[in-house]
């Protein structure tokens, strides 16, 4: 079976050279940074926070905290591996902030069955996209992952929209590897269990899930 | 190899990290069971969907605001900022 994961970013050597030159207060190299990688801290923002105004603002203070504090930055780890754990902080602190609940952590929810069992074992349709136009996709989609906790839900972005490895996300989110393993199964199983009601062969005889 | 003990490889399973020894067990074991069949290929599935339909996109007039917004920050910080 192919592997789901993609090839890691490319380009280490110029990245280096681009925070190199950063460092010493080259404000068109780190502009470069930003350019780079600005899609995917937005799209991990809105992941987190599943607010627009609140992913704006993570994008925003993420990159200047990471100009700030440039010269903390060991190489030691990828650039972007540093600059998605302070986004990931951030929109964390973000979602707290909203909800006004000090609670919300990568740690909520590990012991939760949901999901743990397949309940859902009918097949999907060949083409399940296909059932849906765009935007309803999109909704189904959106909706479905705001179900999932913080925790597996940025255990699941990273690992599989921003295609990242265990171990980089482990590194982001100062987990352990099997934490981060664990977390992604769960992710996954409940995603999928919450995607069949809508992507099944028959659809449910009330014609919503 | 019962379910359960399945399910607890899936992850690997997926995304290719287990020896080959194991994934003939895997694959010996969706040959009879239909429902972990079905649970990988939904799976396999729900993961396509998420990386193939980006739904965060952040759109180009947007991106340009927050390009310049983040620029002028750093500048200001920049000049605040003591020498190392």
């Amino acid at each position: 079976m192919e592997t789901i994961q993609k090839k890691a970013d490319e380009g280490i050597t110029s990245e280096l050279a681009l925070v190199q030159a950063a460092k010493k207060g080259d404000l068109e190299a780190f502009s470069e940074l930003v350019r780079r990688y600005d899609r995917n801290i937005f799209r991990i923002a809105q992941h987190i926070t599943h607010n627009e105004e609140d992913a704006q603002d993570v994008v925003q203070d993420a990159f200047l905290k990471a100009y700030q504090n440039l010269e903390q930055f060991q190489g030691n780890s990828k650039f972007y591996t540093w600059l998605v754990r302070i986004a990931v902080n951030e929109a964390l602190m973000r979602l707290r902030k909203r909800r006004n609940d000090r609670t919300v952590s990568l740690d909520e929810d590990v012991e939760t069955e949901d999901g743990a069992i397949p309940r859902e074992v009918a097949d999907w349709s060949p083409n399940p996209e296909q059932l849906y136009g765009t935007a309803e996709l999109g909704d189904i989609l959106k909706k479905t992952i705001q179900g999932l906790s913080p925790g597996f839900r940025t255990v699941f972005v990273l690992r599989d929209v921003e295609g990242l490895s265990t171990e980089e996300t482990a590194e982001m989110l100062g987990l352990s590897v099997p934490a981060v393993k664990s977390r992604l199964l769960r992710a996954r199983l409940q995603l999928r269990e919450r995607l069949a009601r809508y992507f099944k062969s028959k659809r449910g005889g009330d014609g919503q899930p | 190899m019962k379910c359960k003990d399945f399910l607890k490889e899936l992850t690997d399973y997926l995304d290719g990290k287990i020896s080959e020894s194991l994934k003939a067990e895997l694959d010996d074991h969706m040959l009879w069971c239909h429902e972990c069949h079905v649970v990988v290929n939904t799976t396999k599935k729900t993961i396509e969907i998420y990386r193939d339909n980006q739904i965060y996109e952040l759109p180009e007039d947007l991106r340009t605001r927050l390009h310049q917004a983040i620029m002028v920050k750093c500048k200001q910080s920049s000049h605040g900022k003591k020498s190392h």
